[in-house]
């Protein structure tokens, strides 16, 4: 990687665990705790179970929040604050910016989940006394989270890159819910006729596919994810992520910053 | 002390004051609110539309309805309710979140299928309930082991029971007794011994201590049926012979019909009625008696059940 990329993914990295943001690990951890103690003693044959679902459950949404909240301040913050002109000013390429922000923001979910799937698995010892080969699965689940993680990212990079916090935020989490809903969209896409059936197409390809990206409930009871679905989510978050960021860079590149 | 440290103690002081006052002044409005106001109400009923609204979490969201249906359960059984109106629709959206969650449809029949105060009365729902689960998990016998027992203890449907372990019985990785069960049910359904056997299955195959003791408690019920049918013949043949009933057990050993008197499962002998009825002594201790109880007994909620399955 550019080293110039390295230096701002670095100082994203710092500045996200400046803000506290890893604190919510302490709410994970109490979560989670308290989940493992409690539903031993208020369900039914579920503990494993709930420690898993909600484990990753967790995961996902801690990440998806942060990722959305951090993500969409990275540029308008820096143009606030002016500090987007110090390193302009410097041998910094636009494009260079927007990538170390990305790289910056993803390594900072990728530590987080790393911390909290140490947590997933204390806690999946605790309530089952062993692993099985089956929690291995859980390790997939996790890596198809960050593949999510990196997508969410790149949307609220290319939302922040022309447009205020608010409505940036609004727009990324939209797109996560319409995400969750995009294979219910191709069945759309599939049931309808000439115009409708091409708009419809269009927009279920250009949303972002998350309920491929999610196998937590198969996991859970042990299912086994394919080999190749999990090359297929990589290659497709990559390009998406890839897809997402290009437009941030372009709409950055031609943005007027005086 | 200076102004600022006084300023912290007033409001460290104030705080704690209204944490407490606002814990007694809920557990005042817990008493004026109706219970069942706040519990028998599905917001979302459609479990579809609850699958959607989850965004892709429908694991968590299954896990939270499956211990609500766990809760409302427990809650309405202890309360001795004759009405379970939620349990079904509290199933089905777990199962419809969750199709592989094989336990909501182990033990929800075993909550929707028994007759009140031990369950909510609703075979049928039991039934489909588990029908939804062997077509989502066609490989689990335990299911159509579920099944089997709803038709013939609730539904004392034997030739669709003896179906239903049959059924099981093929299923790869089946428990050898499904087998012996699916043989057996030709000859002696309806039986104390067949109903005996599903018991000892579901001891057996259970890890859950509440089940276990559940299982032990039938068992020890059908155990005291078959000693008093045995006992109640012999006070009988007591009559025929001397043309009285027997004033007490003694009498029946005394006339050498027993050697001696026999105890129930809880180590206390059997006791005679004034009309010749044999008796346990303490029917409270032996859950789901069905004989050897004076007429009119009302049971009181099983209790302690886990302990027996320790």
């Amino acid at each position: 990687m550019n080293s110039r990329i390295a230096c701002i993914a670095s100082n994203t990295f710092r500045e996200a665990v400046r803000d506290r943001v890893l604190y919510n690990l302490i709410a994970f951890a109490l979560l989670l705790s308290g989940a493992a103690i409690l539903v031993g003693q208020i369900s039914i044959d579920i503990e494993k179970l709930v420690v898993i679902n909600l484990g990753l459950t967790a995961v996902s949404l801690f990440g998806v929040v942060i990722a959305i909240f951090i993500g969409i301040g990275l540029v308008s913050k820096e143009i606030e604050k002016r500090t987007l002109y110090t390193v302009l000013s410097r041998p910094v390429r636009r494009w260079e910016f927007i990538v170390g922000k990305f790289f910056g923001l993803a390594g900072t979910l990728v530590v987080n989940a790393f911390f909290m799937a140490i947590g997933v698995f204390a806690a999946l010892l605790y309530v089952a006394h062993r692993f099985s080969k089956p929690d291995a699965w859980v390790l997939v689940a996790l890596y198809f989270i960050i593949l999510q993680f990196l997508m969410i990212c790149s949307l609220a990079l290319l939302f922040s890159s022309f447009s205020s916090p608010l409505l940036s935020a609004v727009f990324a989490f939209s797109l996560f819910v319409i995400g969750t809903f995009s294979e219910d969209l191709r069945n759309f896409a599939a049931m309808a006729t000439g115009f409708t059936r091409w708009l419809s197409t269009a927009a279920a390809y250009v949303v972002p596919n998350f309920s491929a990206l999610n196998v937590i409930s198969s996991v859970a009871h042990g299912q086994p994810v394919s080999a190749s679905l999990i090359f297929y989510n990589t290659i497709y978050a990559l390009l998406y992520s890839t897809m997402a960021l290009c437009g941030g860079i372009l709409i950055f590149q031609r943005r007027n910053l005086k | 002390m200076s102004s600022s440290r006084k300023v912290t103690v007033i409001v460290s002081l104030l705080l704690v004051a209204s944490v407490a006052a606002s814990v007694l002044s809920l557990r005042q409005i817990d008493q004026v609110r109706s219970t069942a106001t706040l519990e028998e109400v599905l917001f979302v009923s459609s479990p579809k539309m609850l699958k959607r609204m989850s965004l892709g979490y429908d694991g968590l969201l299954a896990d939270i309805y499956w211990t609500r249906a766990v809760q409302y359960f427990g809650g309405h059984h202890a309360a001795r309710a004759r009405h379970f109106d939620l349990l079904a629709p509290l199933l089905e959206i777990t199962t419809t979140l969750d199709p592989h969650l094989v336990v909501a449809y182990q033990f929800g029949a075993n909550f929707l299928a028994p007759k009140p105060p031990n369950g909510a009365g609703m075979p049928h729902a039991a039934e489909q309930l588990i029908q939804y689960g062997i077509r989502n998990n066609p490989d689990d016998w335990k299911l159509y082991y579920e099944l089997g027992f709803v038709y013939y203890m609730d539904m004392k449907d034997y030739s669709r029971a003896a179906d239903a372990f049959l059924r099981g019985s093929q299923v790869p990785n089946a428990h050898p007794f499904m087998k012996v069960i699916a043989a057996q049910m030709a000859q002696h359904a309806g039986d104390t011994e067949m109903a005996r056997a599903l018991w000892m299955t579901t001891y057996q195959t259970t890890q859950d201590k509440q089940i276990r003791g559940n299982a032990i408690a039938h068992l020890r019920a059908l155990q005291v049926t078959e000693e008093v049918d045995a006992l109640q013949e012999v006070v009988a043949q007591y009559g025929r012979r001397t043309g009285v009933l027997p004033r007490s057990m003694h009498d029946l050993v005394t006339a050498g019909l027993l050697r001696a008197i026999p105890s129930d499962p809880t180590g206390r002998p059997y006791i005679l009625g004034r009309d010749g009825r044999v008796l346990v002594q303490v029917p409270d201790d032996i859950p789901f008696l069905e004989k050897g109880v004076p007429p009119g007994y009302q049971p009181p909620q099983p209790k302690n059940l886990e302990k027996l399955g320790n």
